[in-house]
């Protein structure tokens, strides 16, 4: 937690404004703090920042308490946000563009939902096509909560909803799907980044 | 000729980007220049003095001033060169602020800038010619355009003043937008009973004349002397005989028309005197419904009216009047807030517009003052009140604040809990803009007194919950938390723009409006009733947003306007218009119909047609003159000879 | 119109049932298209979530794929698969974005890839009322429906170019021209179901599914339906989670609308996937047929 009062002159980094401003590219200072964004937002309840103290927090230029929140993990990049923002304003891509700011620093503030995404993608690595069961597995392993989703299993397997073999594409597709993402990891790597 | 040229510090405005001393000192190398200087502020007193001064002491023929814009202080250093001598027009005036000072950085490129704009200066001056101005009769009659409260006080106050009043309305009845209002803020007073007697008081004025039902369709002239053609609708009853009984009303068969004065909150009848206060207190038949009228079969009205007042031949009758000024009071209307798709886009019947709740809370409305919902007609218990609802949305363009919603959605929550005490209102608000004499503590007693609950946060979504209620979807900002309302009714604070049909009327009238309809005043400190066009005035909510005791200052101020000008017999014309040479007109006739304001007609000179312009109806636009291909029009003060010179000038650098 | 068709993971595993329904509706109406040859994942939510470059770069393998193959157009029955196509071909006419994702490709980008559409738009584009109403044999009509988009088919709206953001009715009107007469105006239709919360964050979709269930429940709607995959796991597969947070037992229907149209054309019920649902929709086939019944005797008795 930060010191308090918070002092927002030594608290303050411009240059993460910018950035942030570059990288979504949109002008928080039109944000007016009417609050619509949280009005509307399907994930409100999980956020530690709603989405319109996010667009504060931006304004002032506190990077490490935006990059240490939890809401840009939880935002479900619905854009009802960006929808209805008074000053249009696309909240959704402020919020993933502080994700993505803040994988690449390596803060991950809700683990399980890192874990999650890579385990998707990494089947879409091996086989170029996302392998449902193969995702739940590895996430299950990785996020150590086996017994996510038990309670769906019987009915999903007796539908044949999940399959439990991968959809591997033919002509050596996934091989090509493959090398963009070892091309994506050895440039995150060759950069210093979290891929 | 002998040019003396003054450049102005503007305090920093200028100097601080200009070498003020350098543009005045190059001044002196061009033709005629006898004498340049530079000075603090031009347009104060010692300023104006030291040119003065000048004029008398180097013999000067001619003065520029480079300081501002020609908008503000042109006429200001007319009457400065007038004081010592000069003919007005022996003087011009170079933009160095708005132009130069203001819009660039560099000393060096800004300061060669103000050199050259001077030096135009100086070569159109040496071209200039003394003008004179010609005086001419006005007809001290006024025009008041829109009956709302801005409008009745104009008209009040210039009949007061002796002057004969011409007061247009479109609709069947005078009062505007507060003839609808049930109480006023801060004060909580009845809209009806205050602004009733001042409608009584126009009806029986003997100085004004008022036109219901009417419409401006048409403008010409010039100040003191408008020609003004007023569309008198077909109302289909002779408002000679009719005597407001209400007879009509009561039989008429037609019952199901939607009632424009309850802001559809009701229904009425084809035939139908607005409201009981109407004035005038007339009934009229809205041809769409009317059986008569669609159907050739009915005649009812007429068969029970004891005066035999109804007429379903009558058709629009246009008038002709002659007046000397004109003031615009044309209010406002609400924006299409169904744009809100999210807030069910005007398909769910408890969300209504805030006019729409005046009415129901209105005693003489169409419940009788008794809040109900559209929908059931039930009692609500929880009224949700949201604001800014198309005002300062960027997203539908409309940045603008509305200005007096804050006010009346507050006051609305206060009557609320007058009608029915066991309800609780909640408003949501982005900021509470409460600036009037006391309306922060009224906004306050809204709180404290009445148990208001105000949550700072915009609403996301409004939709039925299928029980019959409605849940609003908001949030509190100052909570961080989202927040959910199930209420019974919602009432939107819906943003204002200009009256429909404003824009028309400001191009018939000529004068500007912005984006959304409103009049541009002539100044938006210093000449804040005024606009471009002399003698055309504005009142109230026209002019920009307004609640009602500005609309009704505002009425007053344009009236105040209105006397000064007619305390005058004679006016005079600008002479600064177009002049035919006939020795280079070809009779082509271009220049008579590419004029705006029909100020160039045919004649015969010597024998051969010419064409002529009409000193007293040209604007002095130039259209004309860039239209003639023999260049045989020329529009003093800014001739081809004077304009040329400016560029040619130019292109020395 | 060469038309590539861009199917999506889901539709050869959760969503099987749009992808059968989705193939007999174009089917019936004479739409063909041929599958892109070695598509692959367009990375969902997770690779936008990670990385707009890695997102861009699945995707435009995929349009290259589809242009290879002379596709001038992509169609899709996924929204979550289009909005990543779009958005991709959006943010490769940035030529910084562009040579980045371009370093992960195994070939250079092409300057001009194909258009991406939804399968519905496409129908809804090359077909009118009339059109559809022709192979209609079993009427929707009387059926209470519930249409229900999503958040993703309709916004951004200069993107996904789906008519308004906040009421599309492209589904009202191809639903219509099966004859549904009870298609129920859904305030909920773009409010987001919990999107692909449901693995790591239940809450996030029991509790927007349990809104949108309970809402449908409240309007008496016969069944709701949708046109996104991730829509109907949540809302059909995840309807007791969804329950279970709102303390109540849901037992509503929830049809992808290209199995309630193959209804209306007559199509086979396995061919549709319904048995592929996990709220039985047994209800919803059987109030259909029974108003077919019902019309067909009432105008017999007349005849």
């Amino acid at each position: 937690m930060q010191d308090s009062p918070l002092n927002i002159v030594r608290g303050r980094d411009v240059s993460f404004i910018k950035e942030v401003e570059a990288e979504s590219g949109q002008n928080v200072s039109n944000c007016y703090q009417c609050g619509n964004c949280t009005a509307g937002c399907p994930a409100a309840f999980t956020y530690d920042m709603q989405a319109n103290q996010v667009m504060r927090a931006v304004q002032l230029g506190l990077k490490d308490q935006v990059l240490h929140s939890k809401s840009i993990w939880m935002c479900l990049s619905c854009s009802t946000c960006s929808l209805r923002c008074p000053n249009n304003i696309d909240v959704a891509s402020v919020m993933e563009t502080l994700r993505h700011m803040a994988r690449r620093e390596n803060i991950v503030a809700v683990p399980r939902m890192d874990k999650f995404w890579m385990s998707f993608l990494n089947t879409v690595q091996a086989f170029g096509r996302s392998f449902e069961i193969g995702t739940m597995v590895l996430y299950m392993l990785r996020s150590l909560r086996l017994t996510t989703d038990v309670d769906l299993a019987p009915s999903a397997l007796s539908k044949g909803k999940l399959g439990f073999k991968p959809h591997v594409i033919p002509d050596g597709g996934a091989k090509a799907v493959g090398r963009i993402f070892k091309r994506y990891q050895e440039r995150a790597k060759r950069e210093g980044v979290r891929p | 000729m002998r040019i003396g040229v003054f450049v102005c510090h503007c305090g920093s405005n200028i100097a601080g980007t200009v070498d003020c001393k350098a543009a005045a000192e190059s001044a002196l190398a061009l033709p005629d220049v006898v004498y340049a200087t530079d000075l603090m502020y031009t347009c104060a007193e010692p300023g104006q003095a030291a040119i003065e001064q000048a004029i008398h002491d180097y013999n000067l023929t001619g003065v520029v001033v480079a300081s501002c814009s020609p908008r503000m202080h042109e006429p200001t250093f007319r009457r400065t060169v007038e004081r010592a001598g000069l003919n007005r027009y022996m003087f011009e005036m170079a933009n160095i602020r708005e132009h130069v000072s203001w819009i660039g950085k560099d000393m060096v490129a800004n300061t060669n800038k103000a050199c050259e704009l001077i030096g135009m200066a100086v070569a159109k001056l040496r071209n200039n010619r003394p003008l004179y101005a010609q005086r001419f009769d006005i007809t001290k009659s006024v025009l008041v355009i829109g009956g709302g409260v801005a409008g009745i006080q104009a008209a009040l106050d210039c009949a007061d003043g002796g002057i004969p009043v011409i007061l247009v309305e479109k609709e069947p009845t005078i009062g505007g937008k507060m003839a609808k209002l049930d109480k006023t803020f801060p004060t909580v007073d009845c809209s009806a009973c205050i602004l009733g007697p001042k409608m009584v008081d126009v009806a029986q004025h003997p100085n004004i004349t008022l036109y219901a039902c009417s419409e401006v369709d048409d403008i010409t002239g010039y100040v003191g002397n408008f020609d003004v053609k007023i569309r008198r609708k077909a109302t289909y009853v002779d408002w000679s005989k009719c005597t407001g009984c209400g007879t009509c009303t009561e039989k008429c068969p037609s019952k199901k028309v939607p009632d424009r004065f309850n802001e559809n909150m009701g229904l009425t009848t084809a035939i139908n005197i607005p409201f009981p206060q109407a004035i005038p207190k007339r009934a009229s038949i809205n041809p769409q419904y009317c059986r008569k009228l669609t159907t050739g079969k009915c005649g009812i009205c007429a068969k029970v009216c004891p005066t035999k007042a109804i007429d379903y031949t009558m058709k629009d009758e246009i008038i002709t009047v002659k007046v000397g000024s004109v003031i615009a009071a044309t209010g406002y209307d609400l924006m299409d807030w169904t744009v809100y798709q999210e807030y069910g886009g005007g398909k769910y019947p408890d969300v209504i517009t805030s006019l729409q709740y005046e009415r129901l809370l209105n005693a003489s409305g169409p419940t009788g003052g008794h809040i109900v919902r559209p929908s059931d007609g039930k009692e609500p218990k929880k009224v949700v009140f949201i604001q800014c609802v198309g005002s300062r949305d960027k997203s539908i363009g409309r940045p603008l604040c509305s200005g007096f919603c804050c006010m009346y959605t507050a006051k609305q929550a206060v009557l609320t809990k007058d009608h029915i005490p066991d309800s609780q209102s909640y408003v949501f608000y982005m900021d509470i803009r409460a600036v009037g004499k006391l309306y922060d503590e009224f906004t306050r007693r809204a709180i404290e007194e009445y148990g208001t609950e105000y949550i700072r946060g915009r609403v996301s979504k409004i939709y039925p919950d299928g029980n019959g209620q409605y849940v609003v979807c908001g949030v509190d900002t100052l909570l961080g938390q989202r927040i959910e309302v199930t209420c019974d009714l919602v009432v939107l604070a819906v943003g204002i723009e200009a009256s429909h049909g404003a824009s028309h009327l400001a191009e018939k009238l000529r004068i500007s409006y912005d984006q959304y309809g409103f009049f541009l005043e002539g100044h938006p400190k210093l000449r804040p009733v005024e606009t471009n066009t002399a003698g055309v005035f504005l009142a109230g909510v026209c002019q920009g947003t307004k609640d009602i005791p500005s609309s009704v200052a505002q009425g007053s101020a344009a009236a105040a306007k209105v006397l000064a000008l007619f305390s005058r017999d004679k006016l005079e014309n600008d002479p600064q218009i177009a002049h035919v040479n006939p020795a280079r007109c070809v009779a082509c006739g271009k220049c008579i119909r590419c004029c705006p304001f029909g100020a160039i007609k045919e004649e015969t000179f010597r024998g051969q047609l010419k064409a002529k312009v009409i000193d007293t109806v040209c604007q002095g636009c130039g259209i004309c003159t860039s239209t003639c291909p023999q260049g045989a029009i020329q529009l003093s003060h800014a001739t081809d000879n004077e304009i040329l010179a400016e560029v040619n000038l130019l292109c020395q650098y | 119109m060469n038309i590539g068709y861009y199917p999506g993971c889901s539709a050869k595993g959760s969503s099987l049932d749009y992808e059968l329904s989705s193939a007999a509706v174009c089917r019936e109406l004479g739409l063909v298209s041929s599958e892109i040859t070695d598509w692959n994942c367009c990375g969902s939510t997770p690779a936008h979530a990670i990385s707009s470059e890695l997102s861009a770069a699945l995707c435009t393998r995929n349009l290259m794929q589809a242009s290879k193959q002379g596709a001038d157009v992509v169609m899709t029955p996924c929204p979550s698969c289009l909005s990543n196509l779009l958005h991709a071909k959006e943010r490769m006419k940035n030529p910084e974005f562009r040579k980045r994702v371009d370093e992960l490709l195994d070939e250079p980008s092409k300057e001009d890839l194909p258009e991406a559409t939804s399968v519905m738009q496409m129908i809804g584009r090359m077909y009118n009322t009339g059109q559809i109403a022709a192979h209609v044999k079993m009427s929707l009509a009387g059926l209470r429906i519930a249409p229900y988009y999503g958040c993703l088919m309709s916004r951004p709206a200069d993107l996904m170019n789906f008519g308004d953001p906040e009421n599309p009715t492209l589904m009202e009107s191809l639903l219509a021209a099966c004859g549904a007469t009870d298609i129920l105006d859904f305030p909920l239709k773009t409010e987001c179901c919990g999107a692909a919360s449901g693995i790591p964050h239940r809450p996030l979709s029991s509790v927007n599914s349990g809104r949108i269930l309970e809402l449908a429940t409240r309007m008496e709607a016969d069944c709701i339906a949708v046109c996104c995959p991730l829509c109907q796991m949540n809302l059909d597969l995840r309807q007791k989670q969804a329950g279970r947070q709102a303390k109540t037992r849901f037992d509503m229907p929830v049809l992808y609308y290209t199995q309630l149209m193959g209804l209306a054309f007559g199509c086979d019920e396995k061919e549709l996937g319904l048995d592929k649902l996990i709220a039985r929709p047994d209800k919803v086939v059987d109030k259909i047929k029974a108003l077919n019944t019902a019309v067909r005797e009432a105008q017999g008795g007349k005849a």
